[in-house]
């Protein structure tokens, strides 16, 4: 069961802005989902999978980079080849 | 003074010096180079792309793992670590948690009385480096970021110990021996620019912990730590709570500030990286040879080439110092010893010089006109000021050897009875002098020693001279 | 030789976010030469546009193909278009699209299935001969049974995932979708085969000629395939359609998978889990819609996935952020693990007496658009076709039958690595029907 004001803390820490009035229902629809979710207290206790796949590993070989044109190609704004991001401090 | 109620323990990440970076091929040495151009989709974090872990680093990490002693389990695996955070590419750090390469071990360091203790290691993890940020501010005070990802994706390795040191100095010394473990094991290049980052955790017996962030240099452990304890005695002092929280260290204004921000209190979240497939790499180890490790080679230095405990630590403490010894030893290991520990160190250090911008041969050639009584000492450090003044930023094949310097400045070192003419001259210049002395003041025989070393530019030497000064104040006297 | 491609027919049941009227291909003598192809939006594609279906992602052009474009470019097939999708994968019926929905091409007022609706819509529609999904959950598998074609999700790590945009890593597959088997075992052959860089992957190339001998092949037939929620109509289809692989000399058994019981929990914990952590790289930085610059990163980044992500991505990465929460870890996406683990062994066992795991592909027919807005009941949908996913075995839907003048689908599991074996079964009854 979480109340909005879990709901007001998850969507903090998954850093999405959620509007006041969509906080009831995304409320009720976590406890609709999660509810479904309880039935996984039923499961007993066992082991995880053991991987059949280990120590895939690579080479410490330089392969060619992307071009710094390339690199901020995607990127809306750009300064001296640098990207640019909001602010930190 | 160790200080049994100072309880620190270290957090340490030092960048391994791989070709490529631990999930890409992209190069890391892009020290100088344009930002932006050692990325691919991998270390920027496009949609799509997939991780492929560097073997190399697993080696790397597997080699400093033994050399500490620590255990590596049967398996090992990485995990993410959630968090927001503009030079973070994809919103998560792979690095690794409850699974990590390596597990208890243990370093041994000297206390401040010079005893040796042994500080538990916890573990060893590696990581990957996120972006870098630059900060730009606007008139209009509304400032952004600027993000180059060369160094995004750079392999780390932290390493973790218990809180088992118990001053500010022992911690250096901790850290130096760790560093000059890793330069010997060549995994690591201490010269390289953010090569090494602290977190330190300190605390006084009985009262809260905090955490000290973003330490980037040996000396601002020291000082941030030494910060610290006066900051949380004084609390304690005035009978208040010390809060638990992370801090940052300010390197420039020597003192920690709290970051009382909540991003530091973040739920990581931690999960298994679900790209990459676990090591099991325990059974690698045993094929690892290590390396002549400092303490080894300390002792070694002693007994091959008897010299003193103190000359040998200060040069094994450096990887290339203590091979750029072993390479003009030969001549005479004793004055290299003192040359090299005593002299070229301050020398180097004074113009910002690196032990590689000299040439051994130069001070191979040093050694063997000192050994051979060709200079005096004093000319010596002359003939290395010159050479070095002159090496400066040049390539080393220029440098000018020892022997043409002496020759130029004509600085061959000129026996007692060259110096008769001068020492009868300082004798009738200052006949006070000469009188004090013959009144018993034996201290003036210094002062009339060194006007004949002024007068000959320290080309004698100066018991020789001393005997010489006695003779002749005896010889005028009868 | 590059050739060209007229990719003229038109989309009905708005298939693609982005079509290549003029697509070109390379005269390689592969065997896709000169096929015209469609493929999922999450599937990155170099000066191609991948949305994703999602507004986070409008205008990304990738500068990169992922491993199998370039092995679709290397076969010599055009590629012509990138087909719509619930944003991000999230959905079992192509609503969820910032590209509006796929329609199903038997009737317009129903939905195609998805996430991979607009793929198996565009072969649906005989826009295209093949196209690909990718299959989290049953992503290729339900829309091929709502559309009447055929799709197989390949067992994990056959096919490269390297430049397919991550929802669910350790769930995931791409697969190809196709009007028939042959079709289906065709693309298979050009997209699976060695990838080093996805480090997931297995090197076992698929080089198959389909065949229809199933004689003394051994099918199981769980029980929990044709319980409660399952539409009697779609069972008596399906039980039909597996009487059919036993006329053609297949022996069935009854079994049971008890890990049904929470596989479906399992599966969207461990889902929500790893799309909570994969979308964390949306923030506007490097690619998307521009963010402001001159806010404080924290409310930028919020403002932006606030307003550009959909509301079921929302919500499954915020509940996929709770489910990796201190505190909840254990409760959720560690117990989540175990019931997978679960399944897997389930699956296991069973194929110790049956090559074959059969069953409905949906327990419905294509739903009506707007049908499921309750989300959990969208959730239930994916029941069948979950416990593949979760088990990493392969699996294939191949029309069996109507309901309603709807396809229904056949759906075929087989033991790991044994994709060439749910090929045959599929071909078998394919070829036993026609």
């Amino acid at each position: 069961m979480v109340f909005e004001n879990d709901v007001e803390g998850i969507a903090k820490l998954a850093d999405i802005h959620i509007q006041k009035e969509e906080l009831a229902e995304f409320t009720s629809r976590f406890n609709h989902i999660l509810e479904y979710f309880d039935i996984l207290d039923t499961v007993s206790e066992g082991e995880e999978g053991e991987a059949d796949l280990v120590n895939v590993l690579r080479e410490d070989e330089v392969t060619p980079s992307l071009t710094q044109e390339a690199a901020c190609a995607n990127a809306h704004e750009t300064e001296d080849g640098y990207i640019r991001a909001p602010r930190v401090m | 003074m160790t200080d049994k109620t100072v309880i620190i323990g270290l957090e340490i990440h030092c960048q391994l010096n791989t070709k490529t970076k631990l999930f890409c091929g992209c190069s890391t040495d892009f020290q100088g180079d344009e930002p932006n151009t050692h990325v691919c989709p991998i270390c920027l974090g496009l949609p799509g792309a997939m991780p492929r872990l560097n073997k190399q680093a697993v080696l790397y990490a597997l080699k400093v793992a033994k050399a500490l002693n620590l255990t590596v389990p049967e398996v090992s695996e990485f995990s993410r670590k959630n968090y927001f955070y503009p030079d973070l590419p994809k919103g998560y750090q792979i690095s690794q948690y409850d699974k990590p390469i390596a597990e208890k071990g243990i370093m041994e360091v000297d206390d401040d009385e010079g005893h040796p203790k042994n500080i538990r290691i916890t573990r060893i993890h590696l990581e990957e480096d996120p972006g870098r940020l630059v900060h730009k501010t606007s008139r209009d005070r509304a400032g952004y970021s600027l993000v180059d990802y060369n160094r995004s994706s750079i392999p780390l390795i932290e390493i973790v110990t218990e809180p088992d040191l118990r001053s500010p100095k022992e911690a250096r010394r901790f850290l130096n021996k760790l560093r000059s473990t890793l330069e010997y094991l060549e995994v690591f290049d201490g010269e390289r620019e953010g090569s090494i980052r602290v977190d330190a955790n300190i605390s006084i017996k009985g009262h809260n912990r905090v955490e000290c962030k973003n330490i980037s240099s040996y000396k601002g452990v020291e000082k941030a730590l030494n910060f610290e304890i006066t900051r949380q005695r004084n609390l304690i002092r005035k009978g208040q709570k010390i809060v638990q929280e992370t801090r940052h260290f300010q390197e420039g204004r020597g003192i920690t500030t709290s970051s009382r921000s909540k991003e530091d209190e973040n739920d990581y979240r931690y999960f298994p990286e679900p790209d990459l497939r676990p090591l099991r790499v325990s059974g690698w180890v045993d094929d690892i040879v290590l390396p002549e490790l400092p303490d080894a080679r300390r002792e070694r230095f002693m007994t091959q080439y008897g010299i003193s405990e103190n000359h040998a630590r200060t040069i094994t403490g450096d990887l290339k110092v203590a091979n750029f010894y072993e390479s003009v030893a030969e001549a005479d290991p004793a004055i290299a010893a003192t040359w090299v520990a005593d002299i070229l160190l301050g020398e180097l250090n004074y113009r910002s010089m690196r032990i590689n911008d000299v040439p051994t041969m130069n001070i191979a050639d040093l050694i063997a006109l000192i050994r051979d009584d060709t200079i005096t000492d004093k000319s010596g450090v002359e003939v290395l000021r010159t050479m070095l003044d002159h090496c400066m930023g040049e390539d080393v094949e220029t440098c000018e050897m020892p022997a043409d310097i002496v020759t130029r400045l004509g600085l061959t070192k000129a026996a007692g009875d060259d110096f008769t003419a001068v020492i009868g001259e300082v004798i009738a210049a200052n006949p006070d002098a000469v009188a004090d002395y013959r009144a018993g003041k034996n201290g003036a025989i210094n002062f009339l020693v060194g006007q004949v070393m002024k007068a000959t530019r320290g080309r004698a030497d100066p018991k020789e001279l001393n005997i010489a000064m006695a003779a002749a104040l005896k010889e005028a006297e009868e | 030789m590059v050739k060209e491609y007229f990719f003229e027919e038109a989309d009905r049941t708005n298939a693609f976010i982005t079509r290549l009227d003029l697509a070109m291909y390379e005269e390689t003598g592969g065997p896709l030469e000169g096929r015209g192809i469609a493929v999922k939006d999450n599937i990155s594609t170099a000066g191609i546009p991948t949305t994703c279906a999602s507004r986070i992602l409008a205008g990304y052009v990738p500068p990169y193909d992922a491993h199998v474009v370039t092995r679709l470019r290397e076969a010599g097939a055009a590629i012509v278009g990138k087909t719509n999708m619930d944003e991000f994968g999230m959905g079992t019926t192509t609503e969820n699209s910032a590209y509006g929905p796929t329609t199903n091409p038997h009737d317009a007022s129903r939905v195609p299935g998805g996430s991979s609706g607009g793929s198996a819509a565009a072969v649906g529609a005989g826009m295209v001969d093949m196209a690909l999904g990718s299959d989290t959950g049953g992503s290729i598998r339900c829309p091929a049974a709502f559309c009447g074609i055929v799709g197989l999700k390949p067992t994990y790590g056959r096919v490269s995932r390297y430049g397919l945009i991550a929802f669910s890593n350790s769930l995931e597959q791409i697969g190809p979708l196709g009007k028939t088997v042959t079709d289906v075992n065709t693309l298979m052959s050009a997209i699976a085969g060695p990838d080093p860089r996805d480090t997931t992957a297995y090197d076992r190339p698929y080089t198959h000629t389909p065949s229809g001998d199933i004689a003394g092949m051994k099918i199981a037939v769980p029980d929990e395939f044709f319980g409660e929620g399952v539409d009697p109509a779609v069972a008596e289809s399906v039980r039909t359609a597996i009487g059919r692989l036993e006329d053609a000399g297949a022996e069935t058994l009854t079994c049971s998978i008890p890990s049904m019981a929470y596989a479906l929990a399992a599966y969207y914990v461990t889902c929500m889990s790893e799309a909570s952590s994969n979308l964390s790289r949306f923030d506007g930085v490097r690619f998307g819609p521009s963010v402001e610059t001159k806010r404080s990163w924290h409310d930028e980044f919020r403002d932006h996935r606030g307003a550009l992500f959909g509301k079921e991505v929302q919500s499954r990465i915020m509940l996929g952020t709770f489910a990796l929460s201190a505190g909840y870890y254990g409760k959720y996406y560690a117990k989540a693990q175990v019931a997978r683990e679960n399944v897997r062994r389930d699956f296991l066992r069973i194929f110790k007496d049956a090559d074959i795991i059969a069953g409905p592909t949906m327990p419905q027919i294509a739903f009506k658009l707007g049908e499921k807005s309750d989300p959990l009941s969208m959730y239930l949908a994916d029941i069948l076709t979950v416990p593949a996913n979760l088990a990493g075995v392969p699996a294939i839907s191949v029309p069996c039958g109507t309901v309603d003048k709807m396809p229904v689908g056949l759906q075929l599991i087989g033991r790991h690595f044994e994709d060439e074996r749910v090929v045959d079964a599929a071909f078998a009854y394919e070829t036993g029907v026609a």
